[in-house]
């Protein structure tokens, strides 16, 4: 049988939270430009102008065909030579770090995209004909008046998107970035923990996105009631 | 730029020397292929079977399918490929994971890979299948159960004939997602689509004609996924339900 040896974990800890600190902060970045951009391709989407709403069905469309493995190899590898080809910026300047981020958001905005164009088509034509009646702009309208209906329908979709979104930053292990699940394995690999390591990496992500999970369930409860 | 472009690179001969490029690509691709469909097969099962008990009236049954369901969702995919892959076989019976630590790596990837995947799918298609279950009117079921038929013949005779054909409407973007997740895989070592990217970037130092192969690799499974799954919606749909709702 396997002995269990827990010693290397709490010594382990501040690095961890370290690492768990790069995770949410990725997070929280790409829910920021996820909704942000979001909500931009969703409107260009839904919009008349028609090389818009192809430009947005696109690259939907793309980012939603492609593994998210895929895309931050595509960011870690790729992107940052040509980047550096296309604007004489000097070799070695690490970007890296800042692409494989930037990847990702870019890659979470297709699926937001999707949960608030849902959204705002949830919302009934008459409130936006009502406001251009009134005499309000389409942004007026859009943003004074459909938009924060949109907006409250759709809070827990979006919040249960962020959970996925939290899981999927592990992915960045591709992309060598230390975020929390890095870390974990990387300590686990010096200390010959791995299996310690591994097991307590999964029952934090297990806590905490069960946790908010419930969360959601329950603002979900109070939405229908309300 | 001073990038040279060499799509011929996919004909020279490999750095192995037993196969061209080409080749490592379609190996990639085969492999991704088999890997989702078998852990879709998986997927299917065990999915249908818990989604199923989810709503059974036993307290314990639907309470089991609740922590499958909640366990599996709630840990990322990569955490879970590298506790099948690295910690399971250490916490088997000895016999057991030195018997699966012996065989062939290729092997041992692509059975941790396929049970990662099936399992942590099954949770998603069992909350598929819980809701097309639920999405049948109450009616049916007392009906079934006034007229004499037990609970399990209700299941078999009378929701379940419905609510797997309603069901496959929604299951078709988690076929999708499969293929997609599987490339995941490649972090253990698992030699499929993306990892073959990966690889022919460090041989070749052609990075563009690699991942520009590769992603449409992935995009081309996506569309032929969605085609068959069109086709297969059209003939499950129930007459009288609009798109098969949800």
């Amino acid at each position: 049988m396997y002995e269990f040896d827990w010693s290397s974990i709490p010594g382990s800890l501040p690095l961890l939270a370290k690492g768990m600190g790069v995770s949410l902060e990725i997070t929280f970045t790409a829910i920021v430009v996820g909704i942000v951009w979001g909500t931009l391709l969703a409107m260009m989407r839904l919009s008349s102008v028609k090389p818009l709403a192809w430009f947005a069905a696109g690259y939907v469309n793309v980012f939603r065909a492609i593994p998210l493995v895929m895309v931050l190899l595509w960011f870690f590898l790729i992107v940052p030579n040509l980047l550096e080809s296309l604007f004489g910026i000097p070799r070695g300047s690490d970007m890296r770090l800042g692409s494989a981020i930037a990847g990702f958001a870019l890659f979470e905005s297709a699926y937001y995209s999707e949960i608030i164009r849902a959204g705002i088509q949830s919302v009934p034509k008459g409130q936006m004909a009502a406001a251009k009646a009134l005499g309000m702009s389409y942004g007026q309208a859009m943003r004074l008046v459909v938009l924060p209906q949109a907006f409250r329908n759709m809070v827990p979709l979006l919040l249960t998107q962020a959970i996925i979104l939290f899981q999927d930053t592990s992915l960045v292990y591709v992309s060598a970035l230390a975020d929390f699940f890095g870390t974990a394995a990387k300590i686990g690999d010096r200390d010959g923990r791995l299996v310690e390591m591994l097991l307590f990496a999964g029952a934090v992500y297990f806590v905490l996105c069960f946790a908010v999970s419930q969360l959601v369930r329950y603002y979900q409860k109070k939405l229908k009631t309300a | 730029m001073g990038y040279s472009w060499n799509w011929g690179v996919f004909l020279q001969p490999s750095a192995t020397g037993d196969d061209t490029y080409l080749g490592w690509m379609l190996y990639g691709f085969k492999m991704t292929i088999g890997l989702s469909l078998s852990a879709w097969l998986i997927a299917l099962l065990l999915g249908a079977l818990v989604g199923v008990l989810r709503t059974v009236p036993s307290k314990t049954l639907s309470g089991l399918a609740m922590a499958h369901v909640e366990l599996f969702r709630n840990i990322p995919l990569l955490v879970q490929l590298f506790l099948w892959y690295f910690v399971l076989p250490e916490l088997l019976p000895k016999d057991l994971g030195d018997a699966f630590k012996q065989s062939h790596p290729v092997v041992q990837q692509f059975i941790s890979s396929m049970v990662c995947l099936g399992l942590f799918t099954s949770a998603r298609v069992a909350e598929q299948v819980r809701s097309g279950i639920n999405s049948l009117p109450p009616g049916q079921k007392n009906a079934a159960l006034a007229i004499g038929f037990t609970l399990p013949q209700t299941y078999r005779f009378v929701l379940l004939p419905m609510a797997f054909r309603l069901v496959v409407p929604p299951l078709t973007s988690e076929f999708l997602n499969i293929f997609k997740n599987s490339a995941v895989c490649s972090t253990i070592g698992l030699l499929e689509l993306a990892a073959q990217g990966r690889q022919l970037v460090d041989y070749t130092a052609q990075p563009y004609e690699s991942f520009i192969t590769v992603t449409l690799a992935y995009v081309l499974i996506n569309v032929v996924v969605m085609f068959g799954m069109r086709w297969v919606e059209a003939r499950v749909r129930i007459p009288g339900y609009i798109g098969g709702g949800h």
